[in-house]
């Protein structure tokens, strides 16, 4: 499975940096989200793939029996995420407000003004 | 010795408020610090003159080996006297000179820095200290340079000067640390008890080094910016630019001297070029008429005389270049001071307009006249004394003693021309009307030259008398071993005697056909323009247009050509290093795959490339929020339930928050054309590719165990929390998470500001003016991407 | 945008006013045995702000003001202020900085509770989660009247 998300997650970074080259701010948004999107399941590949056994301990036991999934990428791509969408959070509000303001999404038109 | 040059730092920060209560005494009271220090480091003398170096030390940067260390011996000494010493004289004199200036309180405040970054530097006994006390000098050199600011050929020079000094200094830091690696010590009495000269890093260090020290002690070809710093105040000339600032490299050289020098590369540099800067800044002071600008021509040739016999290194060489030192400053800051007199009493700047002065400023034309004959090297005065040395030492040196014997002969028959210029030229002849009513300054300019000028009459009487307490010591730290020679006045009729009597008929006859002379050597005017002053500015001018020329290229403003060339350079470096791995191992297979995370695999890839090709923003936000959800999946595939369930979430506000603000933008438009298309789907697919590569990679060869074991073993005993991630959130790695929230408040303030504070009343017409002007702009700006 | 919120639909409208205190309680369940089950303060957060975002598309923008009562940013500075504070109790026991600490209350009733400093760290996430998402969403609706 590793394989087939190393090639999931290089198409994921090929579009978002597609989108993030074009000249419309929309489309930087949406290579933005591609590309949070990438770097989280980028992390959590590497850090290994395993199936159920989430790191979460029995009751009464005092550790995980038998493995556990990297709690540490989980805890990091968790923040990630939520950080992620402060940031894209913040764009789309710049967006609007500058669409508001100079009535274009062309980043060319946009260079120059403030 | 910390708090002698504390204080000297302190005294500066208050001298402008101490100017704005004691107006034009300023000078006076401020020159009681300096005067104080002087008696202080004189006290030291007879312990210093007996062999005992005083070692001070305090931790600066334990963690790094850098200590705030001072050490006092000969050397150091001899320096921290001439700056303190004159120090005391320039503040008076500056005081008296500038009285009036608007900006006197702040010249005070630059030249305090100055003597105190200057004392600290020849005080320091850690290469990293000193190497701060160095650009302090040259940052505040900088200042008092271009102490003039509204003049725009001051700042020019100041721009100048700090420009060569700076660069010097930026090799000599790389120097001065190569230094400590190969010593293995960043203390300089530790350094000095070793000889590098065989070390492995000795070329290349001592090639830094020097060239540090030769910007700054302006040897040649760096030797116009000196004359150029002229444009200070001449109180700071005379300070500066003849007793101080400029014997830094000199200083640092002498420090040197026993660790680094010796070797044939040290001769040979030193000798040839000392000598060549001899040679040059005389016949250029010879051909000069400014009055400063010839003393610093011949100062420059001083420069070069003392980097001459240091090069030389032998016992006689190292008496000889700190007498001629001591000499030289005493002389040179007396004549500096005179310069500044005739500027400020008569209005005179230029020799050609000076003449007949005597009896309108007798005692000025006294103390100038002593000081000129020192220059000269006329017995009995110091200047003698030190020209003997130099010449003895120059015969007794090495293979090249013929040809380093006749330079040093020729330079002094300039040095008499220029000393007979200074000493006869403007006070005797025919009286020619000044520019201003000549007179006698008052006592506080005076003293200074006048003191300097009879200091240089009794040592020249006596020479035991600094011999004794202050120059063996000093030779002898230069010399690294107990120097066995010592100085006198008469050491009968020889070989020097000769060569000096020669040369002083020489120059007076040159004296004579002193404008002949300059005549003939007019072509040099034509020469200069091709000299390193020229090369200098076309450097600079070079320099400039290569910088706006990668601004543009570099910094166009467009986010994605950034992102290109970063992107560019990322597949190409990453592919280059994977090209040249030895174990090229793939972890490449499709066996463990099952049924329903192919399915997943399947949608994911169909989204991606729908939201790449799609045409509708409102399909697009949909196909986000399918990918969100899938991905989600593959969370909860694989063990991240937590992960899972913040994706859901997220990915549900986020495509909330899409078609809140998005619907009303217009729809996709073709923006690029194909070509561009064609180069940005090649990056990505290249990107792509290579992070594929790259997982596959890295997966493959896992060698080391993670840190989740510990997390998992002490989750339950030392968190009390049977979520693993939840308790590394919000117990192990608490302060991450709180950094995390504070970016979230971040985001919720920025978006609240955005939108509620706007600033002005009209933001939408301003920015439509400047729209409309940058679409002209863009209109005429054509084939950018 | 306020033509689109015109158009309610009474099902939604209906549904939500049962649903709502269900899922903000809902988030309170998540956040608090965040610590042993899957849950926590980000995804407790988050579950709150979709209830209270849900009540903004379902009826209007001041009914889903008034069910928050106070300004969202307020949230984000009452979370920060916890989660920062909730660093300090470990100081005044000696400990380093940020070393959780755990008290056991007894009640007469429910048993022992049990309090500790990632429990208020973790309210204070949530409560800046809330925060974060409310006052983006608020200030988008504000910015369209």
């Amino acid at each position: 499975m590793t394989t087939l998300m190393a090639i999931l997650i290089g198409c994921l970074y090929a579009a978002a940096i597609y989108m993030m080259l074009r000249r419309s701010m929309v489309k930087l948004l949406i290579g933005l989200i591609l590309l949070s999107n990438a770097a989280n399941l980028l992390i959590f590949t590497v850090a290994g793939l395993e199936r159920g056994v989430p790191p979460l301990i029995a009751k009464g036991a005092e550790t995980v029996v038998g493995g556990s999934a990297d709690p540490l990428a989980q805890a990091l791509i968790l923040t990630a995420i939520v950080i992620g969408f402060g940031v894209l959070a913040f764009a789309v509000v710049l967006l609007h407000r500058a669409y508001e303001v100079i009535r274009t999404d062309d980043m060319n038109e946009m260079k120059g003004t403030d | 010795m910390l708090n002698v040059v504390l204080s000297i730092f302190l005294l500066a920060c208050i001298a402008p408020h101490l100017y704005r209560l004691l107006g034009k005494h300023t000078g006076l009271v401020l020159a009681l610090l300096p005067a104080t220090l002087f008696i202080y480091f004189a006290s030291q003398l007879s312990a210093v003159s007996q062999g005992q170096p005083l070692l001070q030390s305090w931790p600066w940067f334990p963690g790094l080996g850098i200590q705030l260390s001072f050490m006092l011996d000969g050397l150091s000494l001899l320096f921290a006297l001439l700056i303190t010493g004159i120090g005391t004289f320039i503040l008076c004199y500056a005081g008296q000179y500038l009285q009036g200036h608007p900006a006197l309180g702040r010249f005070f405040l630059f030249l305090l820095s100055f003597m105190g970054a200057m004392l600290g530097l020849v005080l320091s006994d850690n290469l990293i200290t000193l190497f701060v006390f160095w650009e302090l000098t040259t940052v505040s050199s900088f200042m008092l340079i271009g102490f003039n600011h509204e003049d725009s050929e001051s700042r020019q020079k100041a721009h100048q000067g700090l420009m060569v000094t700076v660069l010097g200094g930026l090799a000599l830091m790389t120097g001065l640390i190569m230094l400590g690696m190969a010593a293995g010590s960043y203390q300089l009495s530790d350094v000095l008890q070793q000889d590098l000269t065989g070390h492995s890093l000795y070329l290349p260090m001592l090639i830094l080094i020097l060239l540090g020290a030769f910007t700054k002690s302006a040897q040649t070809p760096f030797h116009f910016w000196l004359p150029n710093a002229m444009a200070a105040p001449t109180p700071v000339s005379a300070y500066l630019h003849s007793a101080t600032m400029v014997k830094a490299g000199v200083y640092l050289l002498a420090r040197l001297q026993p660790s680094l020098g010796g070797s044939e590369v040290w001769l040979l540099t030193l000798s040839a070029v000392g000598a060549l800067t001899m040679l040059t800044g005389i016949f250029l002071a010879s051909r000069a008429t400014g009055i400063k600008k010839v003393l610093a021509y011949s100062t420059v040739m001083a420069l070069g005389t003392l980097t001459m016999l240091l090069g030389l290194g032998t016992e006689k060489a190292a008496l000889a270049a700190v007498t001629f030192l001591l000499a030289h400053a005493l002389y040179k800051g007396a004549l500096f001071m005179i310069a500044g007199i005739l500027d400020h009493e008569a209005g005179i700047k230029d020799f050609e307009k000076a003449s007949g002065l005597r009896k309108l400023m007798p005692r000025t034309t006294l103390v100038a006249v002593v000081a000129a004959l020192s220059l000269a090297g006329v017995i009995p005065l110091f200047g003698f004394v030190g020209k003997e040395l130099l010449l003895e030492a120059v015969l007794s040196g090495s293979q090249w003693q013929l040809g380093l014997t006749a330079a040093t002969v020729l330079a002094n028959i300039f040095v008499v021309l220029v000393a007979a210029l200074l000493a006869i030229k403007p006070w005797f002849g025919q009286a020619l009307p000044t520019p201003k009513p000549a007179h006698d300054p008052g006592w506080q300019m005076l003293a200074g030259p006048a003191v300097l000028a009879t200091l240089g009459l009794i040592f020249g009487l006596l020479p035991m008398l600094p011999d004794q307490y202050l120059l063996n010591a000093a030779a002898t730290a230069v010399y690294g071993q107990p120097i066995s020679g010592y100085l006198a006045l008469w050491h009968g009729i020889n070989l020097p005697l000769m060569l000096s009597l020669g040369s002083l008929v020489l120059g007076l006859l040159l004296f004579r056909f002193w404008q002949p002379w300059r005549k003939l050597t007019a072509v040099v005017e034509t020469l200069s323009k091709a000299g390193p002053e020229a090369g200098y500015n076309k450097l600079m001018a070079a320099l400039v247009s290569f910088a706006a020329w990668q601004t543009r290229v570099l910094q166009n403003g467009y986010l994605r050509n950034y992102l290109l060339t970063t992107m560019a350079t990322v597949v190409l470096l990453v592919g280059w290093a994977m090209l040249r791995l030895e174990h090229f191992e793939l972890n490449w297979q499709f066996s463990d795959v099952r049924v329903q995370e192919a399915v997943i695999f399947l949608v994911l890839l169909t989204t991606i490339i729908s939201a790449v090709v799609l045409n509708s923003f409102l399909g697009v936000v949909a196909l986000l929020g399918a990918l969100g959800f899938a991905v989600a999946l593959i969370y909860v595939f694989f063990s991240a339930v937590d992960v899972g369930i913040t994706q859901v979430l997220v990915e549900t506000i986020t495509v909330l928050l899409l078609v809140l603000v998005l619907y009303r933008l217009p729809e996709f438009r073709r923006l690029s054309s194909t070509a561009h298309r064609a180069r940005d789907a090649l990056i990505a697919i290249a990107s792509g590719t290579v992070i594929t590569l790259l997982i596959l990679l890295v997966t493959a060869s896992r060698s080391m165990e993670g840190i989740a074991g510990y997390f998992l073993e002490k989750s339950v005993p030392e968190g009390y929390g049977r979520n693993v991630v939840n308790v590394i959130l919000v117990d192990f790695r608490a302060l991450d998470t709180l950094g995390e929230i504070f970016v979230l408040a971040l985001v919720a303030i920025g978006v609240y500001a955005m939108v509620h504070l706007r600033t002005g009343a009209k933001p939408v017409t301003n920015a439509d003016k400047r729209l409309t002007a940058e679409q002209k702009r863009q209109q005429s700006v054509k084939g950018e991407l | 945008m306020s033509r689109q919120f015109n158009m309610r639909s009474l099902i939604l409208s209906t549904g939500t006013t049962i649903i709502l205190p269900l899922l903000l309680l809902f988030s309170l369940f998540l956040l608090l045995r965040g610590h042993n089950e899957p849950g926590g303060g980000f995804i407790g957060g988050l579950v709150a702000a979709a209830a209270i975002a849900l009540k903004l598309f379902a009826d209007d923008y001041p009914s889903a003001k008034a069910l928050l009562r106070v300004h969202p940013l307020q949230l984000v500075g009452i979370g920060l202020a916890l989660a920062a504070l909730s660093s300090l109790p470990s100081l005044l026991v000696g400990d380093n900085f940020f070393t959780a600490q755990w008290w056991t209350l007894p009640l007469p009733i429910f048993g022992d509770l049990k309090l500790s400093t990632p429990l208020i760290f973790d309210i204070g996430v949530f409560l800046g989660v809330i925060g974060t998402v409310l006052t983006v969403i608020f200030t988008l609706v504000e910015a369209e009247h």
